[in-house]
Order: C-alpha cells, then structure tokens, then sequence
C-alpha cells in the first residue's frame, strides 16, 4: 500500500481539509464583518465601555446614575440576571419538590392535582406564561389609592409590590459577624456528628445546639449594640407609596414565570429520582428494622438525591438562560440593557454580543465542570 | 380441593371505600384532599365562569365585550382567527397555506399512526421534498404570485420556524453527535466546541446575534433575509441539542454492535448507516420528540426579534386601540396558550407512547 492510502495519512488529510475550511469560513466572515464596520464608521475593540451611556436603568443593585459608563451597565445588568435567577432558583426547588412529591402521594386528589400542574406548565410556551402574568395578571392589579394589603404592611398593585424596607444602623456589622460565626460553628457540629455517625453508628441529635448556635449569640449581640436593625414601611403619599422597597411588576412577573415553570420540570426530575430508588432498599431496610423516618432521612433520600442533583443543576441553568426573556417585557437584565439598549446605542454588535454570549458560557461552563466534579464524587464505586 | 379451585374473589371497591381508601385514609390525607379540593374550586370555576359563563360570545367589535366586563372576549380571536393562522398573507393566497398545512397534517398523521404502510418512503418524502413544494407554494414562483416574507405570520410563521429547525436540525445533530465520538481530535474538538457553545447560551441572545452580527458577516453588496437569519439561529441552536440527544441514543449501543459491523467488513459510514445509527434513533425518538416540543415552544421568541408569530400576532392585538377591553389580553393569551397545549400535549403523549413501545420490544 503506498503512504498516502493508509489510514493515518487519510486522517490527516481529511481533518486538515476541515480544519482548513473552518478557518477559511470563520476568516472570512471577519474580513467581511472588518469592512462592513469600516464603512459604516464604526471603531471596532472594547473602549466604549468607558464611554458615558446617558440612559436610567429603573432597578439598580449598585450605584448608577445617567453619567456612569457602559461598562457600569453591564454590571448593572448581570447584577439584575444573578437576583432574578437566584431568587427563582430558590423558589423553584421548593415548589417543584412540593409537587414532585405531591405527584406520587397516596391521596389520589393530590396526585393528580400535581401532575396536572406539571402536564399545564410544560406544554405551554415560557414567553407566552412570562406575558400572561405580566400583562394579563400584574400590570391589571388596581392603582395604587386601591391597593391589596396584607397588615398594612405589604402593598399590592400594578406599580409593584411594596414591602418594609430594612435599615441598618452603627453595629448592625458585629450581628451578621455573629451569625456567620455562629453558621459556621453549626455546620462543624453536624460534621462533627455525621463523622460519629459513619465511624460509630450512634446518631447524635444536632438540631437543638446548632439551632442556638446560629440565634443566641446574634440575639445577644443585637441587645448589646440595642437592635441595629430598622424597617420604614411603606406608606401612600398621594398616587403613589413612599419608603420600603418596591418590587416592580417587571421583576415579580419573571420570578413568578421562571420558578412554576421550571418547577414543572423539577417536578419531574424529583418524581423519577424517588421512584428511581430500588424497591429493594426499602424492604431492606424496613427489615432491619429502621421506622419510616430514618428510612426516609438515611436510605430514600441520600438514594434519590444521587438521581436529582445533576438534571436539577442543568434545570438551574436553564432558569437562568432562560431569564433572559426578561428583555421582552423590559426588566432591566444582562440581555435587556446591555444586548439592547447599549447595542442600539452603540453598534458594537459583534463586542457586545461576544460578551453576553460569553458571561452565559462561562456560567454554563463552571455549572458543569463543577456537575462533573459532584458526579465523579457521588458515583457509585463498585467493586 | 375443590375449595382451592374456585377462582379468587375479586372484591370491586364500591365510591365509598375508594374514597375511604384514596382520599380519607388519614387524617393528615383528609387536610389534603379538603386542600386540594378548595385549590381547585378557587381556579377552575372562576375559569370556567370566566371564559365561557361570563364571556362575549357574539359581536364584531369591542363593544360587544365591553358588556361582558368579567367575561373572555371571544370575538377578539373570532374576528382575528385569520390573521392568527396567516399573519398578513394575501386573503386570495390563503389557499397556499391551507394546502401546506394539509400536506403536513396528512403527512404527520401517517407516520404517527401505527400499521400504515411505507413509514419510510413517507418520511423521506416529508424531509426530503415537502420542504421545497412548501417554500414554492408559500415565496410564489412557477406561476403562483410573489408573496413577501414581511406579510407571513400567525401559526404560518410559528410552523415555518419549527418545521424547518427540526428539518435541518436533526440531520446537523447526527453528524454533530457523531462527530462528538470521533476518534479524530480535530473533528471531536470542533463538534463539541460547537455544541457546547449552543448549549451555553441563551436562544434569544442568538437570535440578537442572527438580527446584528449576521448582516455584517455576508460580503459586501449581499444582503441577508430577516427571516432566513432566524431560521439559521433556530437550526443552529437546536443541532445543538439534538446532537446530545443523539449522542444519548448512540451511547446506548453496546460494542458488540459496533464490533460485529466491523466484522462483517463494513467501514466506518456504512456500519453508523445500516447499523449504528437505526438502533441509536429508534432509541432516541422519544427525546427526539420532546426535543421537537422543546423547539415548538422555542419559536415563539422570534416574536421578540420583530415577527408576528402566534404569540406575536396575539400580543400585537392586545396593543391595538380597536380592541381594548379589560379582558382582550387575557382572552388571547388563553387561546394561544390552548393552542400551544394541545400541539405540546399530543407530541408529548405520542413520545410517551413510543417509550412504551421501545420497552415492550425490550420485554420479548
């Protein structure tokens, strides 16, 4: 067989060829996209996130005002994405593991209530859910003279949500000192008992001397530095309510959307990790005697969580991809502000949209590196 | 002995002991089931008295909704139900669409329906030409009137985008998956460069991409359709996903598989073809549809990029002067939502049939 009809040389040839077409595909858009700019005028590099971007963003997490830069609004609106997906991540996995569970109670009511929930919610459009609860059901709520209120405290109306505003004073620094003093000494003590329980076998009951590490000495230090901690509540000034913290309609809509749609799939993810868990282990451990509640804490659950975790984290990311729609209904996120507003202004299409792209992947990319980092660790060791 | 050969007694539990049995057998299942009870009579019989008790039946005009202050406005969609499937198509060309959507029903039917003959040559013909007799029959040409993409929406444009994402998206997807489990470094490294960066982002920061970075990268003095940059983001996206989605089915191929197409002397592209892939797919088709419903529900994002999809044409109706009632956006945010539902709901129903029937072909 002469050189070039073996199989290596084949190889070579034929992923240099698609390598070389790549190249030549990519180089070419960029010669194409370095003349387009160049005749519309447009410098092309990075410097314009110095430049002063002259428009108000409704919902700042930091400073911003109309003479901060570019670059401050891209903070700005990823601050706004991580708030967004870290409140619904949070209110997801608590509704989607209420109705995962739900949907394999023995109430027959109960069960099929939930898989409807899970069969409505799937089936139908994000966007189409994002824009019936903004438009339909947020932005129809009564003006704020006819608010709903719950105590007088909190405020419901199509301005937003009002709620008691916290205000710290001198000292409030030593009490959350103290409760993260006191978080950590807790979660040392429930090592510490889990190490006992695994080299031992004797459970030692945690709960009670975690609880009082994490409130008492926050309680007492909050007495000695006499409560540095106080709410303005809310309180209607002519059409609309002045002090607390308003939560606009843009951001209630998207969290309400994100989490009970993404906790349909949860919902899902949780059904299949319990149902998952061999019938085996519980009549095992039945036979050992266990009563249904160690069953649940020390057999069923840690079983299914091995199941639950990785789908769960790629739902988690979804949520967040996901929160991006908030660009249709203009609550001010990564997307909205920076892929919108600063492109239009700018047209630094190709830099922008290379950042945002970029922000998300990286995002992407450490959930699941760190996925398969938890996977390798909880994987089953056979032997 | 004659006793044991009697056959058992099969007790039918009689409405009070199922629900003794299913609802009331706790205390803590009795708080439920009055829970579940009061959550379903706070939702659906305001529903129910919203959208058809309450509701305007009959009129043209908002002023016929306007005297059903808490009731659906159904002669909102009534009115709008032609551009709600045709967007702004020629009223004399509608029959094109009409045509289109009857081919694809027929189409779908027969390869859904389990016992009818010639799956296969049907199915190619579906991917294979009616991409084409539809793009004639909806751009113009042969004989039939131009008409602009500008004038496409509604259901048109919502079934054009998915259409032809799971056209293009489920050839691109086989070779990306395989790609991905090449032995070739520079193939497997550009496969999953590829789908990884998909996968990382959002869809509508692709469609960003598709709208403002896509023109400038045609040469220059060409020109590139709105539309068609879409439909390039779309398909691109969801190859990405429909790789995976095959790489699951191809990862659960045994070697034996592999090693036998091997020793019956079959190369690499003619054992993936007679023996690979139709294992791997068959395997696959239930993620391969939900992955299609996945891309159904996606579409309607192209409405935020300025087309008048379904949700787009919906959403531009409860802006409209004509028609603002207090119940306009509700009513058509239902309807599309209906709409959406049933075509989810049946794919995802037809996808959980062909899990059955994977696992009964397991069970022999």
């Amino acid at each position: 067989m002469s050189w070039w009809r073996t199989r290596r040389t084949q190889d070579l040839l034929f992923q240099a060829a698609l390598l070389g077409g790549v190249v030549l595909l990519v180089g070419g858009m960029a010669w194409n996209a370095a003349g387009a700019l160049e005749r519309q005028n447009i410098a092309s590099g990075f410097g314009f996130l110095d430049n002063t971007a002259g428009f108000d963003v409704v919902q700042t997490l930091v400073r911003y005002d109309e003479t901060s830069t570019y670059g401050r609004v891209l903070i700005v609106g990823l601050l706004n994405t991580l708030l967004v997906a870290i409140v619904g991540i949070v209110l997801t996995t608590l509704l989607g593991f209420v109705i995962g569970i739900g949907q394999l109670s023995s109430n027959w009511l109960v069960a099929k209530l939930c898989r409807a929930y899970v069969e409505t919610l799937r089936n139908i459009p994000l966007l189409l859910q994002l824009f019936f609860w903004y438009f339909a059901v947020l932005r129809a709520l009564p003006i704020p003279r006819d608010s709903w209120t719950i105590f007088g405290a909190f405020f419901l109306n199509n301005r937003g949500l009002y709620v008691p505003g916290p205000v710290t004073e001198p000292g409030f620094g030593w009490v959350v000192l103290a409760i993260a003093l006191g978080a950590i000494g807790s979660l040392l003590l429930s090592w510490q008992a889990r190490r006992r329980r695994e080299a031992q076998g004797v459970i030692t009951p945690v709960a009670p001397q975690s609880l009082a590490l994490l409130l008492v000495p926050a309680l007492v230090i909050s007495a000695v530095t006499g409560f540095p901690l106080h709410f303005t509540w809310p309180v209607l000034e002519g059409f609309n309510f002045e002090g607390g913290i308003v939560v606009l309609p843009e951001l209630m809509a998207l969290v309400i959307a994100l989490s009970t749609y993404t906790a349909s799939y949860i919902a899902e993810i949780v059904r299949a990790g319990i149902q998952g868990v061999a019938k085996g282990q519980i009549e095992a451990s039945q036979a050992l005697g266990l009563k249904r509640s160690p069953i649940l804490r020390l057999v069923l659950v840690p079983q299914a969580m091995r199941q639950i975790i990785p789908p769960l984290t790629s739902q988690y990311l979804n949520l967040t991809k996901n929160s991006s729609l908030a660009v249709a209904i203009a609550y001010p996120d990564l997307v909205s502000v920076f892929a919108g507003t600063t492109l239009n202004q700018t047209g630094q299409a190709i830099e922008i949209i290379a950042i945002t792209m970029g922000i998300y992947l990286t995002l992407s990319l450490l959930t699941s590196s760190a996925m398969n980092w938890y996977n390798a660790r909880i994987a089953l060791t056979e032997r | 002995m004659a006793a044991l050969r009697r056959p058992p007694r099969i007790q039918v539990p009689g409405p009070v002991q199922w629900m003794h049995e299913n609802l009331f057998s706790s205390a803590f299942n009795s708080v439920l089931t009055l829970v579940a009870f009061f959550l379903i009579y706070q939702t659906v019989v305001p529903f129910v008295q919203w959208a058809i008790i309450d509701a305007a039946w009959s009129g043209n005009s908002r002023d016929a909704c306007l005297r059903f202050e808490n009731g659906a406005c159904w002669p909102f969609i009534i009115e709008r139900s032609g551009q709600i499937v045709y967007g702004f198509y020629d009223v004399a060309e509608r029959w094109r669409v009409d045509v289109i959507l009857i081919i694809l029903g027929l189409g779908l039917a027969w390869l859904t329906v389990p016992g009818t003959p010639g799956k296969s040559y049907v199915g190619a013909l579906m991917i294979a030409v009616f991409p084409f007799v539809a793009f004639v029959l909806l751009v113009g040409g042969f004989g039939l009137v131009h008409v602009p993409i500008e004038k496409w929406g509604g259901l048109l444009i919502t079934l054009v985008v998915a259409v032809t994402g799971i056209v293009v998206s489920l050839p691109l997807g086989i070779v990306l998956a395989l790609g991905r489990r090449s032995d070739l470094p520079v193939v497997k490294g550009l496969c999953v460069a590829f789908i990884e960066l998909w996968r990382g982002v959002p869809l509508i920061t692709v469609l960003f991409m598709s709208a403002n970075m896509l023109p400038l990268f045609m040469p220059d003095g060409m020109t590139i359709n709105k539309l068609l940059s879409a439909l390039i983001a779309v398909a691109l996206f969801s190859s990405a996903y429909m790789a995976e989605v095959v790489r699951g089915g191809l990862q659960a191929i045994s070697k034996g598989q592999y090693e036998a197409a091997a020793a019956v002397g079959l190369g690499y592209w003619r054992s993936m073809a007679f023996v690979i892939l139709p294992q791997a797919l068959r395997l696959s088709l239930p993620n391969i549809v939900g992955n299609f419903i996945g891309l159904l529900k996606d579409t309607s994002l192209v409405s935020i990029i300025g087309f008048y999809d379904l949700l787009g044409i919906v959403q531009a109706g409860n802006a409209d002067a004509e028609w603002a009632t207090p119940n306009t956006a509700m009513t058509g945010y239902v309807f599309a939502g209906a709409l959406f539902w049933v075509m989810c709901f049946s794919m995802s129903r037809y996808a959980k049939a062909l899990e059955g029937n994977l696992q009964a072909g397991e069970r022999r």
